[in-house]
């Protein structure tokens, strides 16, 4: 397809030619890299959302709800839905749609569903290149579900404006088991399952620890919503429209303090980021593995006939010119 | 490193609300190394389709237990065609009796599984059938 046809195509919102154009990114295709060069330049206007927490806590759920009601006010939204690749086979069961799927017919409603596939840091990539194409595509509101574990979805999240934290009493979800990179990346911490037992113990909790903080940069302090069972319809309606209040609110909060600056800096900075290791590390690294380079180096590493910083050092000689 | 991976949906449209041997085909199809979206139970042929396309898959699995797969399955492949994603394969799967097979294959389901057919049968199908897009 010409470029500038594939573009205007994606801009009128043709969700065939977003859709195989975050597939072509995501399976690190060329030309799709070339389509994603011209994309870069148009976006920047959505709200790039994330939300996440462990397995089971009730993110899609929420991300279902919060559709509905972007929707009544007429926003649109993209989604993007990130679950684990397998890391025996490779493959991957998707299943946040399960939650999603009154919204599949609604021409103002994008969900695309991501795996992991455990490459190195390529995951956040990927979601960084589809979150463009959802920008482009004209969607308001980018949400993306990850499951909070380790370092990867702390990078998922940095292409992120606001960052909600979705916690649940009595999942283990105290405050000691949450990772300390997880608590400081919130913007919005959720409670959700709120009418179970120790809802009222994981509030003092985090009450406490938010405490402890010296300041909160624009003086923006994490609220925290408490959002009900589910399957009460009305409130559970009610605590998701305020939850989207106080999204907005921290959106605002960034426009007027000047953060929402040093947010696009750190977004820029991770993509920057990943596009160099893109470049000059990944061609570097295939070569070496498929020479056999690297069974060799490793090898000499075991017996210790060498050492990683001076066959790093030689490489990057080699390589780099 | 580009590498064109096969994205499988698996769907069950119609009435019906048991699931099990979706899932278990779902499984099966992670465990072979797919990436498969599931959409759960209950899901009408627009809802298929839509989410089919946003998804960009290669292949849509329908399961059908009700007895309605004659006006569900074809419904689909008609919904794809429709949004111009005629190129995406729709196999379809439950109680179907044989006298309908050919129907449905006229309607453009590309192949039929019985409950009778094995796990393995199915991967074999769509391992011969199911090609990384161009
Ligand atoms: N009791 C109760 N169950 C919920 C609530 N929200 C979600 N669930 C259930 O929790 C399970 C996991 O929800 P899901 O949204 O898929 O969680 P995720 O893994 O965080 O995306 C599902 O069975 C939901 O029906 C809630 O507010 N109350
Ligand atoms: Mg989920």
């Amino acid at each position: 397809m010409e470029e500038s046809e594939q573009l205007k195509k994606i801009k009128a919102g043709d969700v065939r030619t977003a859709s195989r154009l975050i597939r072509n990114l995501e399976d690190e295709i060329p030309e799709a890299k070339n389509a994603l060069k011209r994309i870069f330049l148009h976006t920047g206007k959505a709200h790039v959302v994330g939300i996440t927490g462990s397995p089971g806590a009730g993110k899609s759920t929420l991300v279902d709800a919060l559709i509905t009601s972007y929707r009544k006010k007429g926003d649109t939204v993209g989604v993007l839905a990130v679950d684990p690749t397998s890391p025996f086979t490779g493959g991957a069961i998707l299943g946040d749609r399960i939650r999603m799927q009154k919204h599949a017919e609604d021409s103002g409603v994008f969900v695309r569903s991501l795996a992991t596939r455990g490459a190195l840091g390529g995951l956040s990539k990927a979601v960084g290149d589809a979150v463009h194409v959802l920008d482009v595509m004209g969607k308001n509101l980018i949400l993306i579900e990850t499951v909070g574990a380790g370092q990867q979805e702390v990078d998922i999240i940095n292409h992120s404006h606001t960052v909600i934290v979705v916690l649940v009493p009595g999942m283990g979800d105290d405050i000691q088991a949450i990772k300390a990179g997880m608590m400081e990346i919130a913007d919005i911490f959720v409670i959700n399952k709120a009418d179970r037992d120790g809802a009222n113990k994981l509030y003092n909790e985090l009450v406490a620890m938010l405490n402890m903080a010296h300041e909160f940069p624009g003086g923006w302090r994490p609220p925290i919503i408490k959002i009900g069972n589910c399957f009460d319809a009305v409130s559970f309606a009610q605590s998701v429209d305020k939850l989207a209040a106080t999204v907005a609110d921290h959106y605002r909060c960034l426009e007027e303090t000047g953060l929402l600056g040093d947010r696009m800096k750190r977004k820029a900075m991770v993509e920057l980021g990943e596009s160099l290791r893109d470049a000059i590390l990944s061609p570097i690294l295939k070569e070496m593995t498929q020479s056999g380079e690297m069974d060799l180096f490793v090898e000499k590493l075991l017996k210790k006939e060498a050492d990683p910083y001076t066959i790093a050092e030689e490489a990057a000689r080699r390589y780099l010119k | 490193m580009t590498e064109k991976r096969i994205r499988i949906m698996v769907a069950k449209p119609g009435l019906d609300g048991h699931d099990r041997g979706a899932r278990i085909l779902a499984r099966a199809f992670r465990d072979a190394g797919y990436e498969v979206i599931y959409t759960g139970v209950h899901q009408t042929p627009e809802q298929i389709a839509a989410a089919a396309i946003q998804e960009d898959v290669d292949l849509v699995g329908l399961s059908c237990l009700s007895g309605a797969h004659g006006y569900l399955f074809p419904r689909v492949v008609e919904l794809l065609r429709e949004k111009g994603a005629e190129d995406i394969t729709v196999i379809g799967g439950g109680i179907i009796p044989d006298q309908d097979f050919q129907k449905l294959y006229d309607a453009g389901i590309k192949a039929i599984f019985t409950p009778g057919a094995s796990l393995e049968s199915i991967l074999e199908w769509v391992g011969a059938n199911v090609k990384p897009r161009d």
